[in-house]
């Protein structure tokens, strides 16, 4: 465990950081679809539930399971989505204008 | 081959690809060209990752001598994407609401996932593994029922002035200081199994708690809190289920929420603490009222178009009131009007305009201006000098010239748009009413100002029928 543990501290670190630095370059233009596009990646906790409903060791922990994939499922879903709208609608006059 | 596909290694080197693409995801999310490609390789990176969790799965299954149920996997994933579609297809309006509902999402399956943990390990849990389960499930807790709050207040089914009352900080930080309490036994007991659904509900509690003051102008911050949390909650699940994806993930998402409400602290000239813990909307109710009846300018369409016809260089300052009336369409068909004529229009947008970062932004790219033409305040806030025009559209304490030399102003010290340097001012407003936050605005009583009065759709587009029809 100890040593699990401390893997695990140092790949939080660098993704912290890492996160820290690419983020502070997003442009401001594109706050909200960051956020939408975080929020759906954030939704691979979904592994975690797919191996709970798969083993099904118990069944509370197996309908708990199948709720959480449907939440983590919408978002990843409902996230790229909405993204990719947001993102795409976004145009610049340059090429356009003559 | 068969002992590759499926073994540890295999799955450890899908997640490392994934982790790689999802930072990808992020990177090429910095600037509009190449943001779609960066859509692209987070949804690589996520079906990679499912799919090769689930083929990992079938192998396990298959060593262990155990039936994986792949029925209810499947079935849970399409009723997912059945409501997922709908939640991506909501009007651009409806964006902070649909974040804060997703923020819930996110949390409810973080706390799901590790409740199960819990009950299928319980007296077995180690102290490590159970001190960041109950990380997860704190975390994941008050962010179900806060982003629930703070979707209800953003789709108004709740009421969305503050609600305080008094010794509210000292009640919110002893019931975390209790849930904190009770993680602590749990983690040297963790057999105490009647514990672990007090510890839970009190962190639902402390969710609907730590909104319940929170006003709409502080609402960006605290999405982007609520994001935070829902990151770290999600990083603590990867420590727990020593997945490095998931820490990885979590560590992305912790860290851009966290990136955005220092942002919007700043915008704000408020510090964390401050939104989290003291309401916004008692302190102005007092320093309304004093000054009534001061004489204001006002203007008709005609008048107002007849300004901005003779202008070169208009800024338009767009805020909450805009997206509230439905009025970006009709903006633009303003925009569209005086580029014609001529007339260079630019947009200032402020840090916290609208109700979530960069909220603005999405609704006139919606309805199509160039997001080359939206500048951020402090890109523009030198230009207002050479401006003959600053058209202010359901905003107000973002162009609160008090805020810089009031003292007393609640919103002392916010960093402001300029808009008072401009030659002429014309802000588009229902009525003299002091807005939410019931600030007073000395801009509306200066000189260059024109105050015109109406809905901001039906203004604008009385403007834009005589710029088009003269």
């Amino acid at each position: 465990m100890g040593n699990a543990l401390i893997d695990g501290l140092f790949v939080f670190m660098l993704a912290g950081f890492i996160g820290f630095e690419v983020i502070k370059r997003i442009s401001p233009l594109l706050h909200t679809p960051l956020m939408s596009i975080t929020n759906a990646l954030d939704a691979i906790a979904v592994v975690g539930a797919i191996v709970l409903v798969g083993r099904n060791e118990s069944r509370p922990a197996h309908i708990m399971g199948i709720l959480a994939i449907i939440a983590a499922t919408s978002n990843i879903v409902g996230g790229f989505l909405i993204t990719d709208r947001m993102v795409k609608m976004f145009k610049s006059s340059r090429p356009t204008k003559s | 081959m068969t002992t590759f596909f499926g073994s540890p290694a295999f799955i450890g080197i899908i997640y490392l690809i994934a982790s790689a693409l999802f930072i990808l995801a992020l990177k090429w999310m910095n600037a509009p060209p190449t943001a779609r490609r960066g859509i692209l390789a987070g949804e690589i990176g996520m079906v990679l990752a499912i799919g090769g969790t689930i083929l990992q799965l079938g192998v396990e299954g298959k060593l262990e001598h155990i039936s994986i149920d792949y029925t209810w996997i499947f079935i849970a994933l399409g009723i997912g994407t059945a409501i997922g579609v709908p939640l991506g297809l909501v009007q651009m309006t409806a964006v902070p609401q649909r974040t804060a509902l997703s923020h819930a999402f996110g949390a409810f399956c973080v706390t799901l996932v590790g409740t199960a943990e819990y009950y299928l390990g319980t007296s077995t849990i180690p102290a490590f593994k159970m001190s960041v389960l109950c990380v997860e499930v704190i975390l994941g807790g008050l962010t179900v029922t806060g982003s629930l709050m703070a979707a209800g207040k953003l789709q108004e089914v709740l009421p969305q002035r503050p609600i305080t009352y008094k010794g509210q900080n000292f009640v919110n930080l002893a019931l975390l200081a209790s849930t904190a309490v009770i993680a602590i036994y749990l983690v040297h007991n963790p057999g105490a199994t009647h514990l672990y659904p007090v510890m839970v509900g009190i962190a639902l509690i402390v969710g609907v708690m730590l909104v319940i003051p929170i006003g709409g102008a502080d609402m960006p911050t605290v999405i982007s809190l609520l994001n935070s949390y829902a990151g770290l909650s999600a990083a603590a699940m990867g420590f727990v289920l020593n997945n490095k994806l998931l820490i990885v993930a979590g560590a992305l998402d912790g860290s851009s929420g966290f990136i955005l409400s220092v942002i919007m602290s700043k915008a704000m000239n408020r510090s964390f603490t401050n939104v989290v813990f003291g309401a916004f909307g008692q302190v102005a109710a007092s320093a309304a009222g004093a000054q009534e009846a001061r004489p204001v300018k006002s203007a008709s369409p005609e008048e107002a178009a007849g300004i901005l016809a003779a202008a070169s260089r208009v800024v338009v300052v767009p805020g909450y009131g805009m997206a509230v009336a439905q009025a970006q369409h009709k903006v633009r068909e303003l925009y569209d009007a005086l580029t014609k004529r001529g007339v260079d229009v630019r947009f200032a947008i402020h840090p916290v305009a609208g109700r979530m970062p960069g909220h603005m932004n999405v609704l006139l790219a919606e309805a199509d201006v160039p997001y080359d033409r939206l500048i951020e305040m402090d890109d523009i806030n030198g230009d207002f000098p050479q401006t003959d025009v600053s058209l202010i559209i359901g905003a107000n304490d973002v162009t609160n010239p008090a805020a810089k030399t009031d003292k007393s102003s609640p919103i002392y010290g916010m960093p402001v748009l300029d808009v008072e340097k401009s030659h002429t001012v014309m802000v588009i407003k229902r009525s003299m009413n002091p807005g939410f936050a019931g600030i007073d605005n000395p801009l509306y009583y200066m000189d260059q100002t024109l105050m015109l009065f109406g809905d901001a759709k039906v203004f604008v587009g009385n403007i834009v029928k005589e710029l088009t029809h003269s």
